[in-house]
């Protein structure tokens, strides 16, 4: 006799069978549009990465969309996950920023940039911008600083942060890495630009190996004092 | 006497009844699992997902017999599972099948159905057809209603020509010159579309599927990596694994590998096994 556990309801008793009536399908005012990004914090610089693959269900929307946005000369923002969501939010940052240089004739700092999307994120705390948010930037001393944020504005600095579709794969990566965790007799060389690159650009490779949403192309934003530079590496396109 | 008596009981009660278990699927846990569906959400765990191939796979008849092709990324949700899986099955030395959808069904259907196509081969003493194999997989499928997860493209050279069936899971079948099944179906049926012909030659057959396979890796996100041909004529079967690596890994420029002592050693013991080698033989696996 075939039996199946669809025939059976909540308490493992088989299910009547009849016609419920018209089911009214529920609008979901959210898309995912996958994507990967990472921020790395050094003594004088900082590094925002993002592949540049939209996806929406199996398909690809662009090979050319990078999450990458730079906000000030020392500020980048890269932001995944629904993609209406990352340029709205984008756009009211920016306009917040030209306030505030209006009102206070000086630049905003990352960190009152992030203290801003904190609480432009928790306006929304119950109609969330669906975004993972990563600043990076230099801060008042030159030095370099990561800030991280989940959705409705709960942050904090890092030295390095993973986000987006391959954050779980990036992570521990970088935790090893950077962090030198779970390892011994490891000298703690402090991380140049070259190798920070260098880093990002191979965990990208690999997560790329892995992850259907990540791929295409891999922009890296470089910030140091002179600026905002910005490298483009191709990356899987399957 | 009573005590070796009340041993045996004890012994009896802790040995359940012993179920002589036919072959086939057992239907046990399902009432467990319905439990447990409605509870594990609760819980916060999400329930096991069934790894499922994604994939692009394709079939075409041309001039002297039938080319398959087949992409090569099996996926777990939205995470690669299985960078180079095989989706051509064997199923008799002149019949060859391209599996889609749940990765376990499609490798144990075409297993179940190759099996009783020889013994059926034997009894009959000719080659089989490919009819034949797409009848057995049909019925097999009907009669699991669907939920055997299979989705399949069956093609072979047998004494009455080239044939092409694709299958479906609910036990459908189609008899065409051209078919593609799979997430990326669409994107290599558009390929077909433009360009079949019928009474192709041979390299131009090889051309298009491989094009065809190429758009699913390219435009769908569930299919990717390598891209597999067989090509099955009458007498010869070119089974070419890979015919087109489409997708290289990045080549890395750090240095990973961590050295002796990075891993902290607490205690060591060594115990040597006095073995004889009888048999040795080297499968490399992917350290890239």
């Amino acid at each position: 006799m075939m039996m199946s556990a669809q025939a059976y309801g909540d308490k493992g008793k088989m299910k009547e069978y009849h016609y419920t009536g018209p089911v009214e399908h529920k609008f979901s005012p959210y898309a995912f549009n996958g994507g990967t990004v990472l921020a790395v914090a050094g003594e004088d610089f900082a590094l925002v990465a993002s592949d540049t693959r939209l996806s929406e269900g199996y398909s690809i929307h662009s090979r050319d969309s990078p999450k990458c946005y730079k906000l000030t000369d020392t500020t980048v923002i890269g932001c995944s996950g629904f993609h209406g969501d990352c340029l709205t939010l984008t756009k009211i940052i920016e306009a917040r920023l030209k306030m505030y240089k209006h009102s206070n004739n000086k630049n905003m700092t990352s960190g009152a940039i992030a203290a801003m999307l904190s609480t432009i994120l928790y306006g929304r705390r119950f109609f969330p911008y669906y975004v993972y948010n990563i600043i990076g930037g230099l801060d008042e001393e030159g030095r370099g600083a990561v800030y991280s944020f989940d959705p409705v504005g709960s942050y904090q600095r890092d030295t390095y942060k993973a986000g987006g579709s391959a954050s779980a794969m990036l992570q521990p990566l970088l935790d090893n890495q950077i962090g030198f965790k779970n390892m011994e007799n490891v000298e703690q060389v402090p991380l140049s630009l070259e190798k920070a690159v260098q880093l990002v650009k191979d965990v990208f490779i690999s997560a790329a190996e892995r992850d259907v949403y990540t791929g295409d192309a891999l922009k890296i934003c470089i910030i140091t004092k002179e600026g905002v530079r910005e490298e483009i590496v191709p990356l899987r396109k399957d | 006497s009573r005590a070796s008596r009340k041993r045996e009981c004890r012994i009896m009660a802790t040995v359940s009844v012993c179920q002589y278990h036919r072959g086939g699927f057992s239907f046990e846990n399902c009432k467990r699992n319905a439990l447990l569906e409605a509870d594990i959400n609760k819980l916060g765990f999400s329930s096991p997902a069934a790894r499922k191939t994604g994939t692009t796979i394709c079939g075409v008849v041309y001039k002297d017999g039938v080319v398959l092709g087949a992409d090569t990324r099996a996926t777990e949700g939205m995470v690669v599972a299985d960078k180079n899986c095989s989706k051509i099955h064997y199923i008799s030395p002149n019949v060859y099948c391209c599996g889609a959808g749940t990765a376990a069904d499609t490798e144990m259907t075409t297993q179940i159905i190759s099996s009783n196509l020889e013994l059926h081969s034997l009894s009959t003493g000719r080659l089989p057809r490919v009819a034949t194999a797409n009848r057995m997989l049909k019925q097999m499928l009907f009669r699991y209603q669907g939920y055997i997860g299979a989705a399949l493209v069956l093609g072979g050279v047998d004494c009455t020509g080239p044939h092409l069936y694709s299958i479906y899971p609910h036990g459908s079948t189609d008899k065409l010159p051209y078919v593609t099944m799979g997430s990326g179906s669409l994107a290599a049926m558009a390929v077909f579309e433009d360009r079949y012909r019928p009474n192709m030659e041979e390299e131009e057959a090889k051309r298009l599927v491989r094009d065809a396979i190429a758009a699913g890796i390219f435009n769908d996100l569930g299919s990717g990596s390598n891209i597999d041909l067989c090509v099955i004529t009458k007498g010869k079967v070119d089974y070419l694994r890979p015919h087109d690596v489409a997708n290289k890994k990045g080549v890395r420029t750090g240095n990973y590998r961590y050295k002796h002592g990075t891993t902290g050693v607490l205690a060591k013991t060594v115990t040597p096994l006095n073995l004889e080698v009888v048999e040795e033989n080297v499968q490399t696996m992917d350290t890239s």
